[in-house]
């Protein structure tokens, strides 16, 4: 029995085209794995597995020793398992707060409250108040999301996912899209994080995988080809030829 | 932190004032509108029945983005509710509303529980086809609803057991209106609750919803099943005040007529559905009764210039004006 979360045997085929194959491996409590690999090797399609978004073929997913199958998105959330999204999908028409609120409300399960004020909970607010300053977005609070540059955009994402205060956290490549000049606000918000937390970052800004996860696996078609220490995937010929011989993907 | 504490504050004591002013506001246009046009209080009645009505819708389409066209089974089962009950029960016209209330959310919850679960052009479809199964319904049962003829006769006592119904309709006007601000009030604290922040959410992107752990199919049948709520007050206000009730309150046309009139106003804004309400009425009034066989030209009309002039409804002018004045220095 692991704590943290365990796959096994998991795949997932979208018609003949299989996504997932038979992928075995845990995500230990505290443990920094990036997930890498070329476009299309199913990294996005194994974080929706893990969150529910998507239904396995076949394969357990469990947390803490419990299989997470039967559970639904949102419950799966509530259980501890939280993911930013790819291509940013925020709360367009609210502002940058009240997009961080959701998330806080929602963990404190008040969303289904009526008869009090959405910001009436200082500790909350003050919650807010420092993911802004962490991001930076602190001049942008009160701006509509609508209005903010994708780079914004893409740490707004972030602050979402990070309010939820998950114990496994999944990163779908934050940083693609941030501006350079920006994306070390992404590391120092990831070294922040409480050290028990499962964090599970796919990414291909190599420089930012190597600062923070101490271990990679790497994912081609649907496989494992290496699951080592970032030394071991540096070593790999296989991988070298992967991500220098030809295009970054 | 002293500074978020500081401006959490300030935000918190903005927020408390929020639901007074909505009220003052509709107290106000009702006492000047109640002094200057004293014999058109009947129409005057239904224009504020029909906020309410409007008011409900806004919160599933305008906050929830839920689109139907049939928000008159709601209706038209408040209406029922109540006539039936100053029928055969009690006459008491609060009771009356009470029954509509509880008839509104029943059919919201049961139709709800279907319908939401699809999107779309299907739940469109769906929530039209509750709707003709009710009329239908309604006019089957003859020994319960009258059938095509309807329930007639509906007499109420007097409310509070002190204001007896007057021929004029003052205390009728003067009713519906306070059950307006009181309807009204109720919906600006749900907007400005957690509750009215979830709905926002769905509405913006339900998968983000989900991905941040809200249920989110179970928030939509709550807000369904409170509009449900409003709008069977709604009925059962227009049931007490006419003393009837047709089949034709679960007509196509009125679930039609109050997407339109919010459309016209602004979507998830709560003004919006007053303001929208109150210009398709007195429109739609004005022009009938000059062509009573071309109103719908006008009405038509003033739908298209908006949609296209103003998308976001007339609530919208006042920013878009601004924002014109700004451009030319
Ligand atoms: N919903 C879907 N239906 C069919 N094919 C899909 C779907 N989602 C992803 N795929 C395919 O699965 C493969 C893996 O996609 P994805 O997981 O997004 O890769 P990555 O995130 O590693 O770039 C791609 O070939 C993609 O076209
Ligand atoms: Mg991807």
């Amino acid at each position: 029995m692991t704590s943290g979360l365990a796959v096994h045997g998991l795949s997932k085929n979208f018609g003949g085209l299989q996504v997932a194959r038979n992928l075995t491996l845990s995500l230990p409590n505290g443990a920094r794995t990036a997930l890498i690999g070329p476009n299309g090797a199913g990294k996005t399609t194994f974080a929706n597995l893990l969150t529910g978004v998507l239904k396995p073929t076949s394969g357990t997913i469990l947390l803490n020793g419990k299989s997470v199958g039967k559970m639904s998105e949102s419950e799966r959330v509530r259980a501890g398992i939280a993911k930013t999204f790819q291509i940013t999908n925020l709360f367009r028409d609210l502002t940058v707060r009240e997009n961080i609120r959701l998330p806080i409300l929602e963990r404190e399960r008040r969303t289904n409250k009526v008869f009090c004020h959405s910001d009436g909970i200082p500790e909350l607010e003050c919650e807010i108040f420092q993911l802004l300053e962490d991001l930076a977005l602190t001049p942008l609070a009160d701006k509509p999301v609508r209005g903010l540059a994708y780079g914004q955009q893409r740490l707004v994402e972030l602050a979402l996912t990070l309010a939820l205060k998950p114990k496994v956290l999944i990163l779908d490549e934050p940083a693609a899209g941030v501006p350079s000049t920006e994306s070390h606000l992404i590391v120092q918000a990831i070294k922040r994080l409480p050290a028990d937390l499962s964090v599970l970052i796919i990414e291909h800004d190599m420089q930012l995988v190597f600062e923070v996860a101490n271990r990679i696996i790497v994912l081609v078609n649907g496989a494992i080809l290496l699951d080592g220490t970032p030394q071991e995937v540096i070593s790999n010929r296989e991988v070298r030829e992967l991500y220098l011989g030809a295009d970054h993907g | 932190m002293t500074n978020a504490t500081d401006q959490v504050s300030i935000r918190r004591k903005m927020g408390r004032l929020a639901p007074v002013l909505p009220a003052l506001i509709v107290s106000v246009a009702a006492a000047i509108a109640f002094i200057l046009f004293p014999y058109d209080l009947a129409f005057l009645t239904r224009i504020v029945i029909m906020m309410i009505f409007v008011l409900s819708f806004d919160l599933i389409l305008g906050y929830a983005g839920i689109a139907t066209l049939g928000h008159a089974a709601m209706y038209g089962c408040g209406a029922y509710a109540a006539g039936l009950v100053s029928l055969h029960l009690a006459s008491d016209p609060l009771i009356g509303l009470l029954a509509g209330a509880v008839a509104g959310a029943l059919i919201a919850w049961i139709s709800g529980c279907v319908l939401l679960r699809a999107q779309g052009v299907a739940l469109l479809m769906i929530s039209i086809a509750v709707t003709m199964v009710l009329q239908e319904t309604a006019s089957q049962a003859r020994w319960l609803t009258g059938g095509a003829d309807g329930l007639a006769g509906i007499t109420v006592s007097p409310l509070l057991g002190m204001f007896e119904f007057d021929f004029v309709g003052q205390v009728a006007f003067v009713y519906s209106v306070c059950i307006l601000i009181a309807v009204l009030i109720f919906c600006c604290i749900l907007a400005s609750s957690p509750f009215g922040l979830a709905l926002r959410g769905i509405e913006g992107s339900a998968s983000r919803m989900r991905a941040i752990g809200t249920p989110v199919y179970r928030r939509k049948v709550t807000v369904y099943v409170i509009a449900g709520a409003i709008a069977g007050i709604a009925g059962a206000l227009a049931a007490q005040v006419t003393g009837l009730v047709g089949i034709e309150v679960f007509n196509f046309s009125l679930s039609a007529d109050v997407m339109v009139m919010l459309i016209v106003g602004g979507a998830g804004r709560l003004y919006g559905a007053l303001v929208g309400t109150l210009v398709f009425m007195v429109v739609h009034h004005i022009a009938a009764g000059i062509d009573p066989f071309n109103w719908l030209f006008v009405i038509g009309f003033m739908l298209l210039i908006i949609v296209f002039a103003l998308p976001k409804g007339l609530i919208s002018l006042p920013d878009r004006l601004v924002a014109l004045l700004r451009r030319k220095p």
